[in-house]
């Protein structure tokens, strides 16, 4: 794939409005999602797979196993395994959240809840619309839809560090008094009462994210059909591509980079 | 009535050799994880140390706590703790009543203002004035209050004085409180279980009678020598849970061969205490080496969150009794069968659009 500069359009329509031709064909391309932020995706979905298995065969363990209990370790390895990936899913969020400072201005929305923006609000409620067949059209977007990053927003970048922090506590419970688990999260359990119930809101968590992860998917593979923008492979490229010439809602944020790639 | 005497004087009254105390303070040392080298220190603080009167009072309980008490396995524990704390007022052990008990309680006040241990049995409820526990024919919320206002320290023994128990328990009618939210200003040392282990309670407190100062408590305030592991940490039978293998139903051959109890609602994993260490009944047993699970009877709010048989707590809300599991797979099914339709619809629309953008 031949380098791409920031929301630099490698194919545009021509100035002002010229119809849609081709059926199936993109008009433009606006690269959207940069490598780390892509990475980040795909190995925090790995993550997130890997550790609600474990972690529901933690809570419901599999059938006993026969034979000595020195000749088995099968619960002692799934939770391994859970840790390993919770370790993973918490060093990817640290990263990703230092991309939000240091990559392009989408890799900030994940992090953002624009809560006093009445526009944003307007567009929200336009997006549901058209979920529920309210709308004719969605409008189109260069980075998230606002319900998809309130949706994001609520379960991703704030379930992840309520799994964060009521994982590391737990396991601080096995690491020990005095261990950095324990000093940096073992305030956490008193704060919910007693360990069974950050197990449980632990349990809640991963369902909540596991609702998000159904809807999400669905979402993508919807719009991936039915809207007129690229989706699920903009995942993997980076690139957003649009199949008619209107302008994206939120395109205003890509102009003075356009107008400079333009006049340069 | 409290004289003078050391623990020493009191040991050698009661016809205890000097070689039996020497034995009793290496054990003490012991028992608290102390190194060797402290023994000495130990030794020297019972015979120079006048006895420290403790008043014990009890509120709305059961008298679990005392009935462990006084079966503290060690006999020599027993009998030198009985004599050492100068208990000088428990309405449950001691031989007055009445008028003249009560009057003892005052005299201790007055003479030990601000020296003496409060060790709290039970909770004072707090709804009707009071009303649901009467001591001496006063609420028991008053006479805690005045007897913690001098206090040196305060020790909430059991679950009912640390947490609040059963008495505690949804929906709580009389509003039985724990004492650390009654009396704030005191340090407390909670020592929760139902009851609490024997060696424990005697541990504790000759601890505090012997190095004059409350021991390590952890973040909710219990002392960490006890209370700083789980049941499942120290559990003879963790290798099983490891390995994967686990009782299914208590008459299964898991149960027989000794397999761990998770799956039938051992609360081992999420509980504070040293049973598993220190066992009951001159370490005898303790519920899951019995072929029980735990009930995690030393956890805050214990009774509410049940099942004892289930590895998962339920989750009552709006009258609806749940674990997290079912209600993430009932959100699943629904939201699953939400996005089916949506996917249906959808696709009609699509359809009956085909060709205009």
């Amino acid at each position: 794939m031949a380098p791409l500069d920031d929301a630099k359009p490698v194919a545009t329509p021509d100035e002002e409005g010229t119809a849609a031709s081709g059926g199936g064909r993109f008009l433009k391309a606006i690269y959207v999602y940069e490598v780390p932020v892509r990475i980040w995706h795909w190995v925090n979905a790995l993550a997130i797979t890997v550790l609600s298995v474990t972690g529901y065969l933690i809570a419901n363990p599999l059938p006993s196993m026969p034979g000595e209990a020195s000749a088995n370790f099968l619960m002692g390895y799934i939770r391994f395994v859970h840790f390993a990936a919770a370790y993973i899913f918490t060093i990817g969020f640290i990263g990703r959240l230092y991309w939000a400072f240091a990559g392009n201005h989408h890799a900030r929305q994940l992090f953002r809840f624009p809560f006093w923006d009445r526009h944003w609000w307007g567009e929200l409620f336009l997006e549901a619309r058209w979920y529920l067949f309210l709308e004719r059209k969605p409008k189109l977007y260069v980075g998230h839809n606002p319900l998809a990053q309130f949706a994001m927003f609520w379960a991703i970048a704030v379930g992840s560090v309520f799994m964060i922090v009521t994982g590391f506590a737990l396991y601080s419970e096995g690491a020990g008094l005095g261990s950095w688990q324990d000093k940096l999260f073992g305030w956490v359990i008193p704060l919910f009462g007693q360990s069974m119930d950050v197990h449980t809101w632990h349990h809640l968590g991963m369902w909540a994210i596991l609702l998000f992860v159904i809807v999400h998917v669905y979402a993508a593979v919807r719009e991936d059909i039915m809207s007129r923008q690229s989706i699920i492979s903009t995942m993997i490229s980076g690139v957003r591509t649009f199949k008619d010439a209107e302008a994206p809602a939120d395109e205003e944020h890509e102009r003075p980079v356009k107008k400079a790639a333009r006049v340069g | 009535m409290a004289t003078l005497e050391t623990f020493y004087e009191v040991m050698r009254r009661q016809g205890i050799t000097r070689r039996s105390f020497l034995k009793y303070c290496s054990l003490t040392a012991a028992a608290l994880g102390l190194g060797p080298e402290l023994v000495p220190q130990i030794v020297h603080a019972m015979e120079t140390k006048p006895r420290t009167p403790v008043l014990w009072l009890h509120g709305l309980e059961c008298t679990c706590c005392s009935e462990s008490f006084i079966r503290s396995a060690h006999p020599l524990v027993k009998d030198v703790v009985l004599s050492m704390i100068s208990l000088d007022y428990d309405d449950t052990l001691m031989a007055s009543a009445g008028h003249q008990a009560e009057a003892i309680l005052d005299e201790v006040m007055e003479k030990y203002k601000g020296n003496y241990i409060l060790a709290v049995e039970g909770n004072p409820p707090l709804n009707q004035d009071g009303m649901s526990c009467i001591v001496g024919g006063k609420p028991f919320t008053d006479q805690l209050r005045k007897v913690a206002k001098d206090a040196k320290a305060i020790i909430s023994w059991g679950s009912c004085a640390s947490f609040g128990c059963v008495q505690a328990a949804r929906p709580n009618p009389t509003r039985a409180t724990p004492v650390h939210e009654v009396i704030t200003d005191k340090p407390i040392i909670k020592v929760p279980g139902c009851p609490p282990i024997a060696e424990v309670m005697t541990g504790v407190i000759t601890y505090m009678l012997t190095f004059d100062r409350i021991p390590e408590l952890d973040r909710q305030g219990r002392p960490k020598m006890f209370y700083s592991q789980r049941i499942h940490d120290k559990c003879y039978r963790r290798p099983h849970f490891d390995a994967g293998q686990f009782v299914e139903s208590f008459d299964d051959e898991g149960a027989r061969k000794g397999y761990c109890l998770y799956k039938v609602g051992c609360k081992g994993p999420t509980t504070y205490n040293a049973c598993s260490t220190v066992r009951w009944n001159e370490g005898t047993s303790f519920p899951i080496q019995s072929g029980h699970g735990c009930i995690g009877c030393s956890e805050d709010g214990f009774w509410d969150k049940g099942s004892w048989y289930a590895r998962q707590s339920d989750i009552l809300q709006f009258g609806i009794e749940a674990n997290a599991d079912e209600i993430g797979t009932t959100a699943a099914i629904g939201v699953g069968s939400i996005i089916a339709a949506h996917a249906a619809v959808s696709a009609l629309k699509r359809a009956q659009h085909k060709g205009d953008v």
